[in-house]
């Protein structure tokens, strides 16, 4: 069933690269988002019996994060065909290839069982990803492409020097190949401590890049801004939870070696300069797609918080990594239809969303106050969630100031988003021949519905999942003994 | 003796790597850099495993020969022999240079080794490669040096994974050559991207985008 993952996505991806008529090549997206996302509920039933020995593996952790990724993937699949039916000027070939591409490495990544490959999965989707930002094969999107392939291989290069490193650690402390993380774990308290932690500040700032956390995260704006909303919609959900994935394993190590404090220490400063980065240039932002990249570098901020913090912020940080993508994945499509409609994305052109693609403009509404902590949407409780945890357990300075961040950035984003949607569209303004449709707002639909769901009932399996989940991103003996046959 | 001479000769190619303005002499001194590291694992006994000996070669080849019939094909096209105004001055970046050196010794000196591991020069010259990588990124503005700030960043995590080889020779080994693909690789790919949509590789015609 492992394999089945990994080997169906690719195996499409290689369908669609060969399949000759586009109307059929994008249908195959949502056929393999529903193939995959079906196999992976099959297989997280056995989620519980993973022998300590295994290369790869679905445990709760990886599980919940692949979980989020397929079905993000499904809500992009599903508004897939009818995109690109609206840009027939542009050949998708590489694009669909890319994005099922994705979806293999994206479950490699979340089985793997050893840091060297799971960095081998994060590189790997580093390349099938730079494709997609070039999607529109003009300068600035080459522009676009060009920085995130030189910053985002910068870091990976750092995430493998940090992986190098804790392989050191190990190596001082008589461990041998091949070390997977539950030796690792298990292990934990011979790491040589020097080791551990220079490699832990390694995989951080190499994986947050990735993550796109501030003040590494310049290449992100610049790719949100310049890739339809789909791949945004994909990037902002699915590549940075793989590197946020990525990060958490190495973190349980460095918990479970007794260097938590450290490492957490670091998580929530990062956390904190990347909500209040973000803030800064959220602030009269013109570009709508931009201002959802910065939405986006808060939101990574939020989750690394939520794991500083630990305990009842740590799940609900896990918790957010859903609410999070399914929430940008509807201002990601929505913000699309509306640049399909205006044909652009700046704000003197863009008002009156409401009146000109009334369903999108409502969905771009509806997915704004959501993100920003309206109940009873996901986003809320995680947030919620992670306040009351920061100050419960004696962060008084660290909760008090992420509450402040949140209500600042719900100010800053609600001027642009105001503007966007309400007013009257300008009457000088060229009316493209775009009009919502249902093939292009009810996978929207269908996510927000899946967002509000999750605001009011987490039902109990993932609740469990959940739970489990997080002691093993914590490093805790729990986690250690769930992991043995 | 011998390691330790390839050493030095490393770090000091990272001082004229920083100080050249010319891009063809920085791509030399880059090529210099990756044969001489991939004679390291040679020079530190290491022959007598097959595989480490074909991982050598493997760095030669595409150190010392494909990436720089690459970057000649990339520079006869675009006719560019100088890095015009820098971010960060010559002078400068040498002196930052000096000091990444000396932080890496420092870093480095908190960072114990194994017990008798001959080879303490190692971290210090692979932080510091590394870190005259990163400056040649942040500092240049041609796309092809660039490209070099990356291949000497790259050589720089070579050399700390000589350390491990050993050991784990698949970790390392898959992890170098998949970095070292996608240097050369990808970012072929992309300058050639450049050059077709703007008819040079300078990346400050990269800059329409920003807030």
């Amino acid at each position: 069933m492992a394999w089945l993952l990994i080997l169906v996505p690719l195996l499409a991806a290689a369908l669609a690269f060969a399949v000759s008529s586009p109307t059929l090549r994008a249908w195959i997206l949502p056929a393999v988002g529903i193939l995959h996302l079906g196999l992976l509920l099959v297989a997280l039933g056995g989620w519980r019996a993973l022998p300590a020995t295994a290369w790869f593996g679905l445990d709760a952790l990886g599980g919940w994060v692949l979980l989020v990724i397929s079905v993000l993937f499904c809500i992009c699949a599903f508004y897939a065909p009818a995109y690109l039916a609206l840009r027939p000027e542009r050949d998708h070939r590489v694009l669909s290839t890319c994005l099922l591409g994705f979806l293999g490495l994206a479950s490699l990544l979340a089985q793997a069982r050893h840091p060297g490959i799971a960095w081998v999965a994060m590189e790997t989707t580093t390349l099938v990803t730079a494709p997609l930002i070039y999607f529109n094969h003009n300068r600035r999107s080459l522009e676009a492409t060009w920085k995130y392939l030189v910053i985002g291989s910068v870091g990976i290069a750092l995430a493998l020097l940090g992986t190098l490193f804790i392989a050191y650690a190990a190596h001082m402390g008589g461990l041998e190949e091949p070390l997977r993380y539950t030796r690792l774990m298990e292990n934990a308290s011979l790491l040589s401590r020097p080791w551990l932690r220079a490699g832990f500040v390694l995989t951080l700032v190499g994986y947050g890049t990735k993550m796109g956390l501030a003040p590494l995260h310049t290449w992100k704006p610049d790719a949100y801004g310049e890739t339809p909303g789909l791949v945004g919609a994909l990037l902002a959900g699915g590549v940075t939870s793989c590197a946020f994935l990525a990060l958490l394993r190495i973190y349980a190590v460095v918990a479970a070696a007794g260097e938590g404090a450290f490492a957490r220490e670091l998580l929530v400063a990062f956390g904190m300069l990347s909500m209040a980065w973000a803030l800064v240039f959220m602030i009269r932002q013109t570009d709508i797609k931009r201002l959802l990249a910065y939405s986006s570098v808060e939101h990574m901020g939020i989750l690394v918080f939520g794991i500083g913090i630990g305990g009842l912020a740590a799940k609900f940080a896990l918790f957010h990594l859903a609410a999070n993508a399914l929430v940008k994945s509807v201002l990601f499509l929505s913000a699309g239809n509306i640049h399909r409609s205006y044909a652009s994305k700046q704000l003197p052109f863009v008002t009156g969303a409401l009146r000109r693609t009334p369903v999108s403009g409502w969905l771009f509404l509806l997915a704004f106050l959501a993100i920003t902590g309206m109940p009873p949407f996901a986003p809320f409780l995680s947030e919620f969630s992670i306040a009351s945890g920061a100050l419960g357990t004696g962060h008084l300075a660290g909760g008090a100031a992420f509450l402040i961040l949140l209500g600042s950035i719900f100010l800053a984003m609600s001027e642009t988003v105001v503007k966007v949607v309400f007013g009257t569209p300008s009457a000088q303004r060229v009316r493209t021949p775009y009009k919502d449709a249902p093939a292009t707002t009810a996978p929207l639909i269908a996510a927000l519905a899946l967002a509000l769901v999750l605001g009011i009932w987490l039902p109990r399996p993932l609740q469990a999942m959940l739970d489990h989940a997080s002691t093993t991103a914590e490093g805790l003996p729990s986690a250690r003994l769930e992991v043995r046959p | 003796m011998l390691p330790d001479l390839l050493i030095a000769l490393t770090m000091l190619s990272n001082f004229s790597l920083v100080a050249t303005s010319r891009v063809s002499k920085a791509i030399q001194f880059a090529v210099l850099q990756g044969v001489l590291l991939g004679l390291m694992p040679l020079a530190m006994g290491l022959g007598r495993h097959f595989h480490i000996v074909l991982l050598a070669v493997a760095a030669v080849t595409v150190k010392g020969w494909l990436i720089p019939f690459l970057f000649r094909r990339a520079l006869k096209q675009v006719h560019i022999q100088r890095e015009v105004d820098p971010y960060i001055g010559y002078t400068v970046s040498l002196m930052l240079c000096a000091l990444g050196t000396g932080l890496s010794l420092l870093l480095a000196h908190n960072l114990p080794l194994k017990p008798g591991t001959e080879y303490v020069l190692m971290v210090p010259a692979s932080l510091a490669t590394l870190f005259t990588g990163f400056l040649l990124l942040v500092s240049r503005r041609k796309a092809l040096t660039q490209v070099v700030g990356y291949l000497v960043l790259e050589n720089g995590i070579y050399l700390f994974g000589l350390l491990l080889v050993e050991d784990m020779p698949a970790l390392v080994e898959a992890g170098i050559l998949l970095d070292l693909f996608v240097g050369i690789f990808v970012m072929g790919i992309v300058i050639n991207h450049i050059r077709v949509a703007f008819d040079s590789t300078d990346t400050r015609h990269l800059a329409e985008l920003k807030d």
